[in-house]
Formats: C-alpha cells, sequence, structure tokens
C-alpha cells in the first residue's frame, strides 16, 4: 500500500497536477459516457413509450434499466462487417473520428464548481470547434459505404451542418458578448442575479433549435430518417461501429444540452440543493424536450430545414446579436 | 513523392442515378419496389415494380370449390379481408340468385365498416409514419386493436377473416359485440378530436403534405384511380353510393370529396370517411331488424352456367369479382379488378419533380395493399 502511494507520488511530481487531473479525468470520462448514454437510451424509450401509452421494456432489471447495458454488450459481440465495395480505411476509420469530438466537448464542461476536467479560457470555442469535425465523420461513414442511401444521408448532413451552425454561433456569440468571455466558468459565474435565458431568450430557443439540428435530432433528423434512408449514413455499419455513431448522437446531445444550461440556465446554480444536482436536472429536463419533439412531431422536408435556416434562422440570430451589442454600448 | 489517386472524371456525363427504393425498405409497406431515377435529391422518374407478393389466388379458383375458395379473397387484402370476404359472397350470390335475409345485411354493414375503420386507421397512420412521426401511428393501432378485439368476437379471427357465407353470415353477433360496438364509436369519435388536434393542426404536417404529389381529376380517371384516393381529387365516386348494393341504400351518409388533389386531401378524405362510417355503423345498430342471418342455401352450391361481374367498396377503392360459371361446383374463371393495382401507378405520374421525401408521403397517402395488387 504504501509503495502505491510513494509510486503515486512520484507520478504526480513527475507530471504535475494538471495533467494528472486530466488524465484521471479522461479516463473517468471514457467510463461514464458510454454508461451515461446506455442510461439516456433507456430514458428516451421510457419517454417514447409512455408518450405512446406503453410501459416499455420492464424484464431486465427494475424497470428494464439494465436492457440496454445487455443491448450494448450484445452489440460488442456482433460481426463487424465491411461491404466489398466500401473504401476500407474511411469506412474503418469515421466510427473513430465520430466520437472523438464528443468525448473532448466533455473536458470543458463545468459540472460544478469544483468539478470540471479544465477549464480553458476558449472552452466555447473548443466545443463549436471539434463538434464541427462531427460533419467530417458523417460524410466519411455515407460515402465509404457505397450505398445510395448512405450518400444522400451525409449530403444532407454536411449542408445541413453548415446552415444551422451559423445561428448556433450567432445565439452563443450574444451571451459572450455579455460576460466578454469564452470561458464556460466565468459565463456561469457571470448569471449570478438572473440566468441569461432571461436577457436572452430569442438566442436560447435559437440555441435549442440549431443544437437539435446540430446532433440531427427530430424533427431534423434527415440524416437518418429511417422511413426515407432506411438509416441514413450508418445503413451498412454494424456491431460497435455502429455503436460509436449511436453512442456519439448522444453524447453529442448531452454536450449540446449541457452548453444550453450553462450559457443560458445558469449552470450549476439553484437553492438547497449542490450544484452537479441542479446542473443534471436542468440538462435533463432540456433532453427531455428533445425527446418530447422528437416522439410527437413529423420530419421536415430537406428544403424546408434549408429555408428555414437561411431564411429564419440566420436573420433573426444576427438581428439579436445586433440588438444586444448596441443595447450594452448604450448602457 | 506522394501521389494522390483521382477519379478519372472527363467520362461522366451521367446527371441522375438510379435508386432501388424496396422492395425492402422501411416505407414500402411490405415488397414495394421503385426504381427511381433521381437528379440529386429530385425525382426524375419513378417506375413501379409489382410481383413479388404473387400467389396466384386467381388461378387457386379454378381447382377448389366455391365454399373452399372462400378464405382466399381475405388474403387478397389483409387490412380490410371482411370487405374481400362479403364481396366474394354476393358475387356467387348475385351469380345464384341467393336471396340474403335482411339482418346478415346488417351484421355484413357493421362489421364491414369496422374493418374499413381498422384499414383507414393503418392507411392515415403510415402515411403520418412516413412523414417521421411514430406516436401517432401507435395510437392508431390502439384504435385497431379495439376493432380487432371485437370483430375476434363474433369472426374468431383478427386479420383474415373467412366470416361471410353464400345467403348470410356464419353466425349471430352477440349482445357483448353490440355493447362493445357501442362503445367503441363513442370513444372513436373522441379519439377522432384528437387525432385532428395531433397531426391535422400540425404544421410541420401541413407543410409537407400540403400541393405535394397532386393528382388531378383527369390524370386519376386516366388511370382508373378509385376509393379515398380518386374522391381526394374531387370526383365524388362511391359505389356504396354509385352502385348500391347490400344494405347500404338504407344508411344516410355522405361521400366526402375534396378538390386539391394532393396528399393532405387524401387524409383528409379519409379522416372524414372514418367518421362516415361510424355514422353508418350507429344506424345500423339502432335498426338492425330480428330473423335469420343466413338464407336456406344447400351446403354445397352448384351454380348455374354463367358469368357475373359484381363490383363493391373496399377501403382502397372499387374492386371488382368477375366470376365465369361453367355449371359445375368449381369455377371456371374468377378474376379481380383491385383498386392497389390502379392506384399505385399512378405514382409514376405525380413522382416526378418531387424529393425523395415527397416520394414515401405519396405512395403513403395513395394507401396501397401490395399482396392485394399481385394477388
Amino acid at each position: 500500500m504504501s509503495q502505491l502511494i510513494q509510486l503515486w507520488n512520484t507520478v504526480y511530481a513527475f507530471l504535475g497536477h494538471d495533467v494528472t487531473a486530466g488524465v484521471i479525468g479522461l479516463l473517468i470520462l471514457l467510463a461514464f459516457i458510454p454508461l451515461h448514454v446506455v442510461f439516456l437510451v433507456w430514458f428516451e424509450m421510457k419517454v417514447c413509450a409512455h408518450i405512446q401509452l406503453r410501459p416499455a421494456f420492464m424484464e431486465v432489471g427494475p424497470h428494464g434499466i439494465l436492457q440496454n447495458l445487455a443491448d450494448g454488450i450484445k452489440m460488442i459481440g456482433k460481426d463487424l462487417i465491411t461491404p466489398k465495395l466500401a473504401d476500407k480505411f474511411l469506412y474503418f476509420i469515421a466510427p473513430i473520428v465520430i466520437f472523438i469530438p464528443a468525448f473532448v466537448g466533455y473536458i470543458v464542461i463545468p459540472f460544478s464548481p469544483n468539478l470540471l476536467i479544465k477549464d480553458i479560457n476558449v472552452g466555447v470555442l473548443l466545443i463549436f470547434a471539434f463538434s464541427s469535425l462531427t460533419v467530417l465523420s458523417v460524410l466519411m461513414a455515407g460515402w465509404s459505404s457505397n450505398n445510395k442511401y448512405s450518400l444522400i444521408g451525409a449530403v444532407r448532413s454536411v449542408a445541413q451542418n453548415v446552415a444551422y451552425e451559423l445561428p448556433l454561433l450567432l445565439s452563443t456569440m450574444s451571451v459572450v458578448i455579455m460576460t466578454n468571455s469564452f470561458s464556460m466558468r466565468e459565463i456561469i459565474e457571470a448569471q449570478s442575479p438572473v440566468w441569461f435565458v432571461v436577457y436572452q431568450p430569442v438566442a436560447f430557443i435559437l440555441f435549442l433549435i440549431s443544437t437539435t439540428a446540430e446532433n440531427n435530432r427530430a424533427p431534423f433528423d434527415l440524416v437518418e430518417a429511417e422511413s426515407e434512408l432506411v438509416s441514413g449514413f450508418h445503413t451498412e455499419y454494424t456491431g460497435m461501429r455502429f455503436g460509436l455513431f449511436f453512442l456519439a448522437e448522444y453524447t453529442n446531445m448531452v454536450i449540446a444540452a449541457s452548453m444550453a444550461t450553462a450559457l443560458f440556465l445558469g449552470g450549476w446554480r439553484g437553492p438547497f440543493l449542490p450544484g452537479i444536482v441542479w446542473f443534471f436536472i436542468k440538462v435533463y429536463f432540456l433532453i427531455f424536450v428533445v425527446y418530447w419533439i422528437r416522439w410527437t412531431f413529423p420530419r421536415i422536408r430537406f428544403d424546408q430545414l434549408m429555408n428555414f435556416a437561411w431564411k429564419v434562422m440566420i436573420p433573426v440570430a444576427l438581428l439579436n446579436l445586433i440588438v444586444t451589442a448596441v443595447v450594452l454600448k448604450v448602457l | 513523392m506522394l501521389t494522390i489517386k483521382t477519379i478519372d472524371d472527363s467520362n461522366i456525363h451521367q446527371r441522375v442515378y438510379q435508386l432501388n427504393l424496396g422492395p425492402q425498405h422501411p416505407s414500402t409497406h411490405g415488397v414495394m419496389h421503385f426504381i427511381l431515377t433521381l437528379d440529386g435529391e429530385v425525382v426524375v422518374a419513378c417506375d413501379p415494380h409489382i410481383g413479388y407478393s404473387h400467389r396466384g389466388h386467381e388461378k387457386m379458383a379454378e381447382n377448389r370449390t366455391y365454399e373452399q375458395y372462400l378464405p382466399n379473397p381475405t388474403r387478397m387484402d389483409y387490412l380490410s379481408g371482411l370487405i374481400f370476404n362479403y364481396g366474394y359472397c354476393q358475387a356467387v350470390e348475385k351469380l345464384c340468385g341467393i336471396e340474403v335475409p335482411k339482418r346478415a345485411e346488417y351484421i355484413r354493414v357493421i362489421t364491414s365498416e369496422l374493418n374499413r375503420i381498422a384499414s383507414h386507421m393503418i392507411g392515415i397512420m403510415d402515411f403520418v409514419m412516413g412523414l417521421g412521426a411514430i406516436t401517432p401511428f401507435v395510437y392508431g393501432w390502439d384504435d385497431r386493436e379495439q376493432i380487432l378485439d371485437l370483430l375476434e368476437m363474433v369472426c374468431g379471427s383478427r386479420l383474415t377473416y373467412s366470416y361471410g357465407r353464400f345467403g348470410g353470415v356464419r353466425n349471430d353477433i352477440t349482445q357483448e359485440f353490440y355493447d362493445g360496438t357501442r362503445r367503441f364509436i363513442d370513444r372513436m369519435r373522441k379519439r377522432l378530436k384528437d387525432y385532428h388536434d395531433l397531426i391535422t393542426g400540425n404544421i410541420i404536417f401541413i407543410k409537407r403534405s400540403e400541393n405535394v404529389g397532386v393528382l388531378s381529376k383527369e390524370t386519376a380517371l386516366e388511370y382508373g384511380v378509385t376509393g379515398p384516393t380518386l374522391r381526394g381529387s374531387g370526383v365524388p365516386y362511391d359505389v356504396r353510393k354509385n352502385e348500391p348494393y347490400s344494405a347500404y341504400p338504407e344508411f344516410e351518409f355522405e361521400i366526402p370529396t375534396r378538390e386539391e388533389g394532393d396528399c393532405l386531401a387524401r387524409y383528409l378524405v379519409r379522416m372524414a370517411e372514418l367518421e362516415q362510417s361510424l355514422n353508418i355503423i350507429e344506424q345500423a345498430l339502432d335498426r338492425l331488424p330480428p330473423g335469420p342471418i343466413r338464407a336456406d342455401v344447400p351446403r354445397f352450391i352448384t351454380p348455374p352456367p354463367g358469368e357475373v361481374y359484381f363490383s363493391f367498396e373496399s377501403a382502397r377503392g372499387a374492386v371488382g369479382f368477375y366470376i365465369v360459371s361453367d355449371g359445375s361446383r368449381i369455377p371456371y374463371r374468377i378474376k379481380v379488378r383491385s383498386p392497389s393495382f390502379s392506384n399505385v401507378f399512378v405514382m409514376s405520374k405525380i413522382c416526378p419533380g418531387h424529393f425523395l421525401a415527397d416520394v414515401i408521403a405519396i405512395f403513403g397517402s395513395i394507401d396501397v395493399t401490395v399482396p392485394e395488387i399481385d394477388r
């Protein structure tokens, strides 16, 4: 035991505080993300089922909570099939690439005043920069699969992501202008008396809509629209390769909800309960809203999606940004 | 030196490509197959291919007796099977000149209208699911489930009924069925209000279906389109009204029509038809006459030589049974005119110019049963 402590001290002294904290944080994340996704899938299935007046799975564990864990284990055991005419390298690397941005995003999210892996002064930018990689991976997966449905899905994805990244960044900018900071922590600390959702309701709604579109969630799930494209860009993927796409989708959703919480809903702030509880209450509320929308609305068509982005979202976001800047300057 | 392999695109002149939508695809309701020629996502040509579920039901008739053929029509259109079952019985009755008792006719009307509601429920909800809304589909199945329970009480089976007999029906309806149907009518009227709130009022739904797949009156008539698809294009043709059969002339009901001819119009026509069907059932239950449920018909019938054509309205349109008898116990030939066959080919006319997503919407709004096309 004492030897272990000694080893730990040596490693700590050698690497320094930041690196050690970073490595441990990443290891915890590696365990946390898949388990959290398993829970989120269970949560979605339950929300969906109760919207549809049915109980969903009840057999494995209390209220079927272990069902998705079992599904996940089964998925790991599945054969990894590569289509004969696929572009082998791109096909192999696409699911790995999609997981990186989802993973990196977690590093800068402050779950509570003390619980964050690294407070980077451009945290918000970091998440956006990495989440742009997602579309690259989707394009690689869609192109390399050598399947027309996958290709259509991938092409849709690129257009959609480019269109919705603009209102997303513009709506975030109005918050950044108010705080003069890109650091997630400082933004939360600036929301001391009132949350920014009170000052920036338009930006909040724009942010929610654009993140839903960025994450390909319904009603903007054209990338994997199952009634049109079978399952879009990941039609040909099997086993854990498909699992990584699935994991990334849900992780991106958590990051989007966490960002909305941090930027607009005061992050960990709230009475009585500890910060982390408040943070997750807000995150889960936003995720619930996303599920609720998904299981209620039909999907919109591609041209309508693009029209909505370029003709409504971006002008409104720009206007909101200008008004924010002018009001801040005048006051 | 790193060399990058590139595709030689100097010989590529073709802008369009072909996409096989089906025969195995989540939205083609079984094994429908469309060969789409696409330019990007815009459809240039749509070529429906049929025949994947051909079982030879018409040929089967040529080597079995009239009674043995009773279960077959149900399997042509499994969603409104009871109506097909009665249609075949009525064709044979017309051939033999059998008079059906009043009570049997009323029971036939009640059960076939229930079956029509169940079929429309799937038609509507499949269309909505093709647009991406999954929850209404589950609600629709819930309602259909109630109907299947009711029909199980009286027919004994839930999907492939064989309840009709020559000259009547197999057995009388029970008090339980009578009460259950009354309860179902009340329930369904409430649910229809919910559906209008959930689906018809939804802005995304309206944007997705309005002015999509416009089928003009002329095209519809040229292609021989019938049923709600034709009525959505503004032609008030319904066999129940235009060539009345069974007990339908005794009930008051309207033929809902819309002029627009788009997906939304077809959807609204089906929704309106649900209400009309409920009205018919209610009237039939109110005035259900006492008496026998089956005419005095020999166990094995031998129709006189001759031929007969009988037309009736299934949930998808006008169905025709053409029976040729040579005076033996086995039909010489049976030919069925099925509505889905005529309806589905109108796709090749109205799809070009629409998006890929619209093809799914149009196909859903036409509401086709694939086994009925192929038989």
